[in-house]
């Protein structure tokens, strides 16, 4: 008998403070810290020609004010490029402040620290910042095209440009196989700009200590770890001299991984220079216009394919906008073009991008990270071949799935880790088994007829994806009992409301056999755990769980060992049971793991009863030996890491019912089902809650939300009123179903949940309103007003059969 | 500057401030109530939300000077000492809440809702909610702790 946790819906952890408002994000710290507020450019691109201060240093409760020019060595040089590519050529970042030339509205100009954040804003008000206008880059063929720059020295706004291709097995490139192919399709996809938009903005908070001459830092990162470093550089601090924690943090999904923002590294310079407390806490304008987005792509397509709707060739040309700067790199547009392949064979492909400077907010990942754009693409394949052949879209996806044995599968291509692109395991024919039943898929026809015959459009849609999730290059777990018999977890990536406190709990209440209500874990927080790389790309659970798992594993061989000796047994008679280490099969011959934990620890001061039985007068080992043995460490407790060969591949697929409203061109989503398979679920609760979420977000994608940009580059609706995020009204309630693959990769097999639910939502959408209403949709998102006008150009153009006339 | 009185979850807590002082800011900043959050300062998420004389009012809307004198209950306020109230169990049990930022708004809205409709129906409950905004839980698990909440009470009596 053990204790079995893993697997279980367990209540979280997390949930007792926060539902009593007990959390601490980070604006709930720092009661007495100065506030920081920016003057940020209202303009898309202009050159600073001047920056004047006199009105404003007048205001009471003014600390300071700060420009670049004021900035030291190391903080005034450009932000770091976080992920250098040798196809990013032409790679740029951001200055902490503004230098010269803005190239956003909302790049920060000028940094005020004062007594509070009402008066830092009036001191921004006071600031008069004069520019010389330059013509603004705006829409990725305009930044193609035209003659103007973002960046001088970027000739045509491009900053990288890559190819990947993988030949047919006869040795034939792929558009010489499209266009010796049976038939071809082609055409142009739009994806539209969206963003993370977590409840809580970003923030940061520093305290230095001029004494230690330390400085501890709270940010609302996905990364705490890696901010340390980049502070620790920037300031010319000792690492050891930095601390850097996340606290509770409002929501990450992308946006916080990106690091150093401009604020990681003012703030805790002023506080070091000021030595004083400071805060910045990022309000809900700042988080439009300063922070990221992502998704706007253009995809043109040409596809070959059989009588029976295989593909046998795919030449996809992506231009990607990646905003004004390239801080992450070119992940997000390496992500599309690979994962775009999905659970299929796809007989020969060639992809090329071009990532694209414009005069707008930078593009990185957001949950998802450019595999959306990548399953709309395909997905959208799939169901202009089955128009086109008159077949089942779900027959054409069955026709070109990878079949579960012929798992692992080399697509011959390099992810986004460097790493080759080699699906570990899956099963998707059963999955769409399983999702064409969840749907009733087979019954549709007929229920949509009955809707016709009343009048009503009714469609359905369906979309597959494969997800690379849990790449490396590693995480680590440090597991400790103590002589309480507690359990103390730590690992260093962070938390964003995943539930990390209670799986990674589970997961060493299961590995140690002690009962979960001993276990602590402790996330994001350096001062417990220094080497980590941070929460994204669906990793924590394969990561984080792993390299925990392994390290309690340590921990358990230690503890048997020393209670065997202390049970006169031997350790492979042994096991841990509700926190006793007994002989298998007598439970009687026990000892508790705390007395373990105290016996690990030779001692020459008692501090307590139970100490006293670790003294050296106490203890009965052989005199021959030393008290801690060759080879051996005091105390029960271990770290281990966890570093994957490459990614493991969770796997979905959503089918949705939607009607339109003939009149109105309003759109309803009736049913939306889900087939998740994420390997061995920890917490078949938790999984459910990321896939709702996630569904809820590829909802907004679908159809309210982006980033309304004029020529200008003024974003139009940068708040919550214009910005549509979906509230519950705009959510259908979402049926799921689980398949369990396991991946053979990690000891736990298990692979990541996080960004599932949203990376086919567009797809599934685009395919239903398409069945719907008889028109090809070719961009995302869509609102009623575009399906309104959409209705009306088709009619014009006669062009309801569309689909088969495209040829 | 203006001496502001409140009766925050009970007790009557004093803060001199400027009339511009947003009740949102009085309660994080001026008596040390974190537990209300600000999603966007323009009224549209609701993170903010606290009961005025038992109404849910949005509290970066309001004007701490203008609700001298009344009653304010925050999410900290919804327990009974130790005992997490029917709605805040409701919550943690049906998986409600993700990262937790919103939390407070949609505890607060609730409590209120439940108040006047003990056994809402399922359209009345997304009605009740619909003010909210959550960017984590997809909202499915939302409308099942109020359903559960709901529930609780009517067990456990007024």
């Amino acid at each position: 008998m053990t204790t079995r946790l893993f697997g279980e819906p367990v209540r979280r952890r997390e949930d007792a403070r926060l539902v009593a408002g007990n959390g601490r994000y980070l604006d709930d710290l720092g009661a007495d810290a100065l506030a920081v507020a920016f003057v940020r450019s209202p303009h898309a691109h202009a050159r600073i020609t001047g920056i004047d201060v006199d009105d404003a240093v007048d205001v009471e409760g003014l600390v300071a004010i700060y420009t670049w020019e004021d900035l030291p060595e190391g903080v005034r040089e450009p932000l770091p490029l976080l992920i250098p590519h040798p196809a990013l050529t032409h790679g740029r970042t951001a200055y902490c402040l503004a230098k010269d030339v803005v190239r956003h509205v909302g790049e920060p100009i000028v940094m005020v620290v004062a007594a509070d954040r009402y008066i830092a804003e009036d001191v921004c008000e006071r600031i008069h910042v004069s520019y010389e206008f330059l013509k603004p880059v705006v829409g990725l063929e305009n930044a193609v095209e035209g003659p103007n720059l973002v960046h001088d020295d970027v000739p045509g706004n491009v900053g990288a440009h890559m190819v990947q291709e993988v030949a047919h097995r006869d040795g034939r490139a792929a558009r010489d196989v499209i266009a010796a192919a049976p038939h071809t399709l082609e055409f142009r996809l739009d994806i539209e700009r969206s963003a993370c938009m977590p409840m809580e903005g970003k923030g940061v908070y520093a305290r230095w200590d001029a004494d230690d001459r330390s400085l501890r830092v709270y940010s609302s990162t996905q990364t705490s770890t890696s901010v340390r470093m980049a502070i620790a550089a920037k300031l010319g601090l000792p690492l050891p001299k930095v601390e850097v924690i996340a606290p509770d943090v409002g929501g990450g999904f992308g946006v916080k991984i990106v690091h150093p923002w401009p604020e990681e590294i003012l703030v805790p310079w002023a506080a070091r220079l000021l030595n004083r407390e400071v805060k910045w806490t990022e309000d809900r304008r700042e988080h439009f216009v300063s922070s990221a987005h992502e998704r706007a792509q253009v995809q043109h397509v040409k596809v070959g394919f059989d009588d029976e709707g295989r593909v046998l060739g795919l030449d996809v040309e992506i231009l990607h906008d990646h905003g004004a700067y390239t801080p992450y790199g070119i992940i997000v547009p390496i992500i599309t073009s690979t994962q775009l392949l999905g659970p299929y064979k796809i007989g020969s492909y060639r992809v090329e991008f071009f990532s694209v400077y414009t005069n707008t907010v930078q593009v990185t990942p957001y949950r998802g990270a450019g595999r959306p754009q990548g399953v709309f693409c395909m997905e959208r394949t799939m169901d202009k071949i089955a128009q086109y052949l008159g077949k089942d879209r779900t027959d054409v996806r069955a026709a070109n799935f990878i079949q579960p044995d012929e798992f692992p599968y080399d697509q011959q291509m390099i992810f986004q880790d460097g790493r080759p692109l080699i699906y570990d395991s899956g099963d998707y024919p059963a999955s769409l088994r399983k999702l064409k039943d969840l749907i009733g898929w087979d019954d549709f026809p007929a229920m949509q007829a009955e809707a016709a015959a009343e009048g009503r459009r009714i469609g359905i849609g369906v979309g597959c994806y494969v997800e690379g999730t849990g790449v490396g290059p590693y995480e680590g777990g440090h597991v400790q009992v103590t002589s309480d018999g507690r359990v103390h977890v730590s690992t260093g990536l962070t938390s964003q409301g995943q539930g990390h406190e209670t799986v990674f709990a589970q997961i060493a209440a299961t590995e140690l056999g002690v009962p979960i209500e001993k276990v602590s874990v402790v996330t994001g927080d350096t001062r417990r755990f220094g080497y980590a790389v941070g929460t994204f790309a669906s990793r924590a659970a394969v990561m984080s769980g792993n390299a925990i798992a392994l390290a309690c594993r340590k921990v358990k061989e230690k503890a048997l060992r020393i209670a065997a000796d202390a049970l006169e047994a031997d350790p492979a008679d042994l096991e841990i049971t509700d926190g006793m280490v007994h002989v298998v099969g007598a439970p009687s011959a026990s000892i508790p793991l705390a007395t373990v934990a105290v016996l690990s620890n030779p001692l020459r001061y008692a501090f307590d009863e139970e100490a006293k039985r670790a003294t050296q007068f106490a203890t009965s080992g052989s005199m021959d030996r030393p008290p801690v043995a060759e080879g051996q460490e005091p105390g029960l407790e271990g770290k281990d890491y966890y570093s994957p060969v490459r990614s493991t591949f969770a796997s979905g697929m959503h089918a949705a019912i939607v009607e339109t409203d003939p009149d109105t061109a309003e759109i309803r989503i009736l049913r939306y089902a889900v087939v998740h398979d994420c390997g061995k679920m920890i917490n078949p609760m938790l999984v459910e809650g990321q896939i709702h979420g996630g569904v809820a977000q590829g909802v907004g994608g679908a159809l309210y939300e982006k980033m309304a940009y004029d020529e200008y580059g003024q974003l139009l609706n940068a708040s919550f009123m214009d910005f549509l995020m979906p509230y519950v009204t705009e959510i259908p309630r979402i049926e799921t179903d689980h398949l369990e693959t396991p991946s053979p990769l990690n000891p736990l097999g298990i692979k990541g949940a996080g960004e599932a639910g949203v990376i086919p939502v567009s797809a599934v959408i685009a395919g239903a309103v398409e069945d719907a209403e008889k028109i090809v949709i070719d961009r995302m998102p869509i609102s009623p007003s575009d399906l309104y006008a959409l209705r009306d150009s088709s009619r014009t153009s006669g062009a309801v059969s569309l689909l088969r006339n495209t040829q | 500057m203006h001496d502001v009185t409140l009766v925050v979850n009970g007790v009557p807590r004093h803060a001199r401030v400027p009339a511009r002082r947003l009740l949102s800011d009085f309660l994080r900043h001026d008596i040390g109530l974190t537990g209300t959050h600000v999603g966007c300062e323009h009224g549209v998420c609701g993170a903010c939300t606290v009961l005025l004389d038992g109404r849910p009012v949005r509290a970066c809307l309001t004007f701490a000077v203008s609700v001298a004198g009344h009653e304010v209950t925050t999410v900290e306020g919804l327990a009974d000492g130790d005992r997490l109230s029917p709605v805040q169990r409701a919550f943690a049990e049906c998986h409600g809440l993700q990262c937790g930022f919103c939390t407070p708004g949609f505890l607060t809205t609730v409590t209120a809702f439940l108040r006047e409709n003990p056994a809402p129906a399922d359209d009345e409950v997304v009605e009740a909610v619909a003010g909210n905004l959550c960017r984590c839980t997809g909202y499915q698990n939302i409308v099942k702790s109020v359903h559960r909440a709901a529930e609780l009470m009517a067990e456990e009596g007024p």
